[in-house]
């Protein structure tokens, strides 16, 4: 044997399978290529399994571990090797399978070296022999199949007859022909050409390309995409490959397979196709031009790939489309699902294949671009985007810039080819609903966010979450942002006071948070408003509609109003100002997400207050007029009642202001007459998540929409503080205090920039400050007699902060989704994930 | 809280003696919830008057003790320390135990003697209102006078309050009345008894005594008694939004729902309607969708046909109901493994509903909000796609003949619609189009000519499988 090294090439992702006698050098082989982890072995299965590298009685169970994690491992994409002896075809054939089941290339290193070096090795072991005839046996058996390995479907076969080859050998990793994600781009992305010569010379021209040269170049360096489907159909195919081969070879551009390549590179190979769907035209234009021209076409054609992954993974591009799981997996079904798109043999009323609208479920990272079906319009949907716009069907030719993200199109001359079933526009009304999965949410779940990183969401939280948000919360669909709670200030130290102003300015100077807005709080109920211009917008926008275009939902996403009716005349009135205050148009938006308390407080907690607030007041009312009367009595006659008597009178005076506190917040309402609502916050709209703006803007904002409609909209009113100013910060307290004792809940404080992120993490985006009356409604009639008050001092806020945080956290991250036009699924889990929060058991009167 | 206990059987002042608390002096204890006190605002020889006014400590009732393992905690907005309750028993108990226990040494001839009795109780939280108030002591040989609260004088269209000023007069042993106050005051208020223990009650039962045994509503009053535990659900509880949706979860809902279909046994007649559609579809595996506490699921794991079955259910504490009912501790390996219970969701895609045979969502589409319906259909029809679905929802048309139910009344309260015949048809033939499938109607129950049957069925088959 030579001294030379011997080279064998495996792909970067797929798996390996050794096979030899005991001895042959497999573990050895393994250790020497590849990484500890990457090796599968069966005697390390046995081992984990039954204690014993050498039990031979476990082997069942040890080669169902072997392979769970050769199943796990290929589902990942990791190289994955395979350490047993493997000699027979029904060893390999379970791993093949695996293999196709995650659509990797198998290939496998046969180490068939001569019986007696096996047998020598064997019996150097010190740790265990197999006998003899056992070896023997492998050997014969490895003999009489390894011819036949390439029938088992393994791609690759690798065979060492010696010793000094194995000893030569070198591993070399290569790369799937689809793998291009160190190419970056900027790319130009063309749908199917279909003969359309001069058209892509004019979209070629819009998109910058000079095309006065072959080939033709970007003078900035940029390169095309070709989606496949470059001919058949029109008028100038043999053009339009020109361009594209030219291109192609010059480094210009890329392109990857259509089906309609493939089926001319089989006419061109002599195979008997079906000549139809324009391969006639195809084969019309380049009998024309010479055999070695054909040669040529069809040598490109043969060097076309399926897909390709680019720019870093976050692009994919494939003929008719790719499901994530096949991304950069190489198999025949792989190529056959990225050329006509998955198919089970249906067909429709025209007589074309029925796909599955694998778009709609869609939820990889990576955006896909494709073509094959043509469509009126290139849309985003779920980050994938269709770009045939029928040029050949009298339709447009459509180029995606990559990474910008815009469309650019030019419109066909004419129709050059009838179209086999008319270009339908696809309505959002029209389109199936978009699915959320339970297992996106039940379970123990992680939600990475932008402001807190990564949050948990136990399982027994998700439960009760799928319990509220099935039943009872507003569809999914409409839910692109739930608020968070809201934390109060720490306890006052003041003797009369549980909350006072001085800690929730103390807390926002210790974060460094200099310039803080104090908002008045409103007592109704929060309300979220979701709604579009018109129900076809909505429909467009959030994949849903109603009468209303829209909802008004509480804080744990029920719908505010038993009775639609309500959340309509509510929500035209919102909209009717949103229309004369020209904030549509200001927005460049046909939709927004409104954050404000509906009042009065009696709309919604009605069953609440007659419950438990009035009922309370009822009682305590009753009870204590009598205790009154009575104590009197015994004082008449002497009895020594006096100190019972005093707090008696104390408590009738604590109950008088508690029944005066609730009714505040009590006023008749006629269906949506009566109904005030108090917006603070304009949350999102098309294209922005305008919570990231400052309160002022959002005040401002609202205060332009209540000039139109001020019966029912509400202001705020708010005091802006500048921490470091002393004079400021006493006038605000002077107006909480005011404000307070005149019937007012409190204020929340927020910093003037909205978001905050501080030394130690998110600052809270606002804390609330409750008034000392208003907080009879919580801590009960009685609450500030001393005694009382001096233990209710005790009570601890960290856990309600932070979930204050981690609630704020998931719903802008809900919204940033939202408006980024991600997959419901990733938007719905971070509002679940608000929702499943608010179910931690946490003191109910913070 | 506050109870006035009136003698004016002369010498009035007797009662002292009886409850062992000096007329002219005020005697206080402290109950571990708050003081009570005992006073007497009048005492002559025609009429003495004893009062107990218990200061319960608001905050003690709201807060939880070092060391205590309850989770329950009354909110700090609370009727409690106002309304007559389990505590006042508790602090009669406390201050008037030995007159309980039928002991006077001073006046030992009073125990057994009828007095002219007047008891007022100023605030009663009464549960059932003035029916149960006169139920429960009118046997007892009471004359019983009372007037309801109302809610807010300020908002007269709330209404009254569940609350009673409550007189009672009678001719009773001071030893009896006593008793009686202890036992059916937290009886009428029907609340949970957090402050006492278990051992009290059965204390509380033994005062009952004889009286208690011969009353004709004894049952009623010890079930009251027992109603303890219960605190399963505070997640969900912590949820609620302030909105009261406990009419819609509680179970008293198919309760009534059953009483309202009651006369037609229709329960039974769906369930053998649907295991004989399953039955004729095949069997295999079969998926109920909504199985809630398992009652169809415990006919299908009898049936030979049935090979495997899931039960899936959004509510954990139905599907716990479901595992006690269908004793899955108890099932045989064999069994157990035919079975298997998961939460899940309707208008979720659920891939373990993937290769099932026959689903049946029996009584539920009318639990799901119609604008979701279209994700429903899609979840099942569309990803699942099992060979035969059987769904069943209520004829609303039918309503008519349930006595119970006034019209424009759903069957039950969380209904989101009741369908007629023809509503549910369009919807099982727009879906059976959609989804390649075909679709077969049936009556369920007594099929009226007028109205059609109560409830109606539609058996789906996927198209390939109806050739």
């Amino acid at each position: 044997m030579s001294g030379s090294r011997r080279t064998i090439e495996v792909p970067e992702v797929g798996l390996i399978v050794l096979c030899g006698a005991s001895g042959s050098g497999k573990s050895t082989f393994a250790r020497a290529h590849f990484a500890e982890t990457e090796v599968v072995s069966s005697d390390r299965c046995r081992a984990l399994v039954g204690d014993d590298e050498n039990d031979q009685s476990v082997t069942a169970q040890a080669f169902s571990l072997l392979h769970d994690i050769v199943d796990k491992r290929l589902e990942l994409g990791r190289m994955t090797v395979v350490d047993a002896t493997n000699v027979k075809a029904e060893d390999r054939r379970p791993l093949v399978e695996l293999a196709r089941k995650w659509d990797v290339l198998a290939s496998v290193v046969v180490l068939d070296l001569p019986v007696d070096v096996c047998m020598q090795r064997n019996s150097q072991r010190e740790d265990r022999t197999t006998p003899e005839h056992a070896i023997r046996r492998q050997h014969k058996v490895l003999r009489r199949t390894a011819r036949r390995l390439r029938k088992e479907r393994f791609s690759r076969v690798h065979t060492f007859a010696s010793v000094a080859e194995v000893e030569a050998a070198e591993v070399v990793r290569t790369r799937l022909w689809t793998d291009r994600r160190d190419d970056v781009g900027p790319f130009d992305i063309i749908g199917d050409v279909h003969g359309c010569s001069a058209e892509l010379v004019r979209l070629l021209g819009e998109l910058g390309y000079d095309t006065t040269t072959t080939p033709i170049a970007h003078p900035d360096g940029r390169r095309v995409v070709f989606l496949g489907d470059l001919v058949d159909r029109g008028p100038g195919v043999a053009e339009v490959l020109d361009v594209a081969m030219s291109m192609v070879q010059a480094g210009t551009a890329l392109c990857i397979l259509g089906n309609h390549e493939n089926k001319l590179g089989r006419a061109l190979a002599g195979r008997n196709v079906q000549v139809s769907h324009g391969l006639g035209e195809s084969l019309a234009q380049l009998e024309v031009r010479t055999p070695e021209y054909r040669d040529q076409v069809a040598g490109f054609i043969d060097g076309l790939v399926s897909h390709y992954l680019l720019d870093g993974g976050r692009l994919v591009v494939a003929h008719a489309g790719l499901p994530e799981r096949y991304h950069g997996r190489a198999s025949g079904r792989v190529r056959s699902i990225a050329l006509y798109g998955d198919t089970d043999g249906e067909t429709d009323e025209y007589g074309l294949p029925v796909r599955y609208p694998w778009a709609d479920d869609y939820r990889g990272k990576a955006a896909v671009v494709y073509g094959h079906t043509p469509v009126p319009t290139a849309g985003w949907l779920n980050n994938t985007i269709c770009l045939d716009t029928g040029a050949v069907f009298g339709g447009e030719m459509t180029a995606l810039r990559w990474p910008e993200r815009e469309l650019v199109s030019v419109p066909a001359e004419r129709e050059y080819y009838e179209p086999l079933r008319p270009l339908v526009e696809e309505t959002a009304a029209s389109r199936p609903p978009l699915l959320l999965d339970v297992a996106d949410v039940l379970g123990k779940h992680y939600v990475e966010t932008g402001l807190a990183g990564r949050l948990t969401i136990e399982a027994e939280r998700s439960s009760a979450a799928l319990e509220v948000m099935s039943r009872f919360a507003t569809d999914p669909r409409w839910l692109v942002h739930l608020p968070p709670t809201m934390a109060p200030v720490a306890t006052s130290k003041r003797p009369d006071y549980l909350e006072h102003p001085d800690e929730a300015f103390g807390y926002f100077a210790k974060a460094g948070v200099v310039d803080v807005v104090c908002e008045e709080k409103h007592m109704g109920s929060r309300a979220v408003l979701i709604f579009a211009r018109t129900p076809d917008a909505a429909h467009e926008r959030f994949g849903i509609s109603n009468d209303a275009a829209g909802v008004i939902v509480t804080r744990t996403g029920r719908p505010f109003f038993a009775d639609d009716t309500i959340t309509a005349k509510l929500l035209d009135r919102f909209r009717r100002a949103v229309d004369v205050a020209g904030l549509w148009g200001n927005l460049s938006t046909d939709w927004l997400v409104v954050d404000a308390e509906l009042l009065p407080w009696s709309a919604k907690a009605a069953a609440l207050l007659q419950r438990q607030y009035a009922a309370t007041g009822a009682a305590a009312g009753s009870m204590l007029d009598a205790a009154g009367i009575t104590l009197a009595n015994a004082a008449q006659r002497g009895v020594d009642v006096g100190d019972i008597r005093a707090r008696t009178e104390a408590r009738t005076g604590h109950v008088a202001s508690y029944v005066d506190a609730y009714r505040r917040y009590c006023w008749a309402t006629d269906g949506a007459e009566g109904i005030e609502i108090a917006p603070f916050q304009i949350l999102a709209a098309e294209g922005e998540v305008l919570a990231r703006r400052a309160h002022r803007w959002h005040l401002d904002t609202v205060d332009s929409l209540i000039e139109h409609d001020s019966a029912l909209l509400r202001r705020t009113e708010r005091r802006h503080v500048c921490l470091t100013d002393e004079t400021q910060v006493a006038e605000a307290i002077e107006w909480w205090e005011a404000s307070t004792a005149a019937g007012a809940e409190g204020m929340v404080v927020k910093p003037a920039e909205t978001i905050v992120e501080g030394a130690k993490g998110l600052v809270l985006p606002g804390v609330k400050c409750r008034g000392r009356e208003y907080l009879r409604i919580i801590y009960g009639p009685e609450y500030l007699e001393p005694a009382n008050l001096d233990r209710l001092r005790e009570r601890s806020l960290g856990r309600k902060a932070s979930l204050a945080r981690r609630e704020f956290a998931l719903g802008i991250e809900a919204l940033d989704r939202f408006v980024a036009r991600e997959h419901l699924f990733r938007t719905h889990e971070c509002v679940f994930g608000v929702l499943a929060l608010e179910s931690e058991p946490v003191d109910p009167r913070l | 809280m506050l109870i006035s206990i009136t003698s004016t059987t002369p010498d009035a002042t007797d009662l002292g003696y009886l409850l062992h608390k000096h007329p002219d002096r005020v005697r206080s204890v402290d109950v571990g919830f708050g003081k009570a006190h005992v006073f007497y605002p009048e005492a002559t020889p025609d009429r003495c008057t004893a009062t107990l006014l218990v200061e319960v400590d608001p905050i003690s009732l709201s807060r939880r003790r070092k060391g205590s393992q309850t989770q329950s905690l009354e909110p700090y907005v609370n009727d409690r320390p106002y309304a007559a309750s389990s505590m006042l028993s508790v602090a009669l108990g406390r201050l008037f135990g030995s007159a309980m226990a039928g002991s006077c040494e001073a006046r030992p001839e009073l125990v057994d003697t009828a007095l002219d009795l007047e008891i007022e109780v100023p605030v009663v939280a009464a549960t059932g209102g003035e029916e149960v108030l006169r139920r429960l002591f009118e046997p007892l040989g009471y004359e019983v006078g009372c007037s309801a609260l109302v809610l807010d004088d300020q908002f007269p269209d709330w209404g009254d309050s569940r609350y009673l000023a409550v007189h009672l007069s009678g001719s009773v042993p001071i030893q009896s009345a006593l008793q009686h106050l202890f036992v059916l005051l937290p009886v009428l208020d029907g609340r949970k008894h957090y402050w006492v223990g278990p051992d009290e009650i059965d204390k509380l039962l033994r005062r009952g005594g004889d009286w208690l045994r011969s009353h004709p509503d004894h049952e009623f009053i010890t079930r009251r008694y027992l109603r303890f535990g219960g605190l399963a659900r505070e997640a969900l509880a912590r949820l609620s939004d302030g909105i009261d949706d406990s009419d819609r979860v509680d179970e008293a809902q198919d309760v009534a729902e059953a009483e309202v279909e009651r006369p037609l046994s229709l329960n039974e007649q769906r369930t053998l309607a649907v295991l004989a559609a399953v039955e004729r579809a095949g069997g295999g595996r079969v998926a109920d969708l909504g199985c809630g506490e398992g009652r169809l699921l415990q006919r299908l794991l009898d049936q030979s046909f049935v090979s495997a079955l899931l039960g899936i259910d959004v509510s954990i504490g139905a599907l716990e109901r479901a595992e006690r009912r269908l004793r899955l501790g108890q099932m045989s390996e064999r069994r157990r493994d035919k079975l298997e219970l998961a939460q899940g969701a309707l208008t979720y895609a659920d891939d373990r509903l993937v290769g099932v045979d026959v689903a049946t969502v029996v009584e539920v589409i009318e639990h799901i909000d119609p604008e979701r319906l279209d994700v429903f259909a899609r979840v099942l029809f569309g990803r699942s796609a099992p060979a035969t679905v059987i769904v069943t929802t209520p004829n609303s048309e039918y309503n008519v003949h349930f006595e119970r139910l006034t019209p424009s009344r759903l069957r039950h309260g969380d209904h989101r619609f009741e369908w007629t015949r023809s509503e549910f048809q369009n919807w099982a033939v727009e879906v059976s189009e959609q989804y390649g499938y075909s679709a077969d109607f049936l009556a369920i129950g007594p099929d009226d000519p007028e109205t059609g049957p109560p409830t109606q069925m539609v058996v789906f088959r996927r198209a390939e499988m109806a050739l």
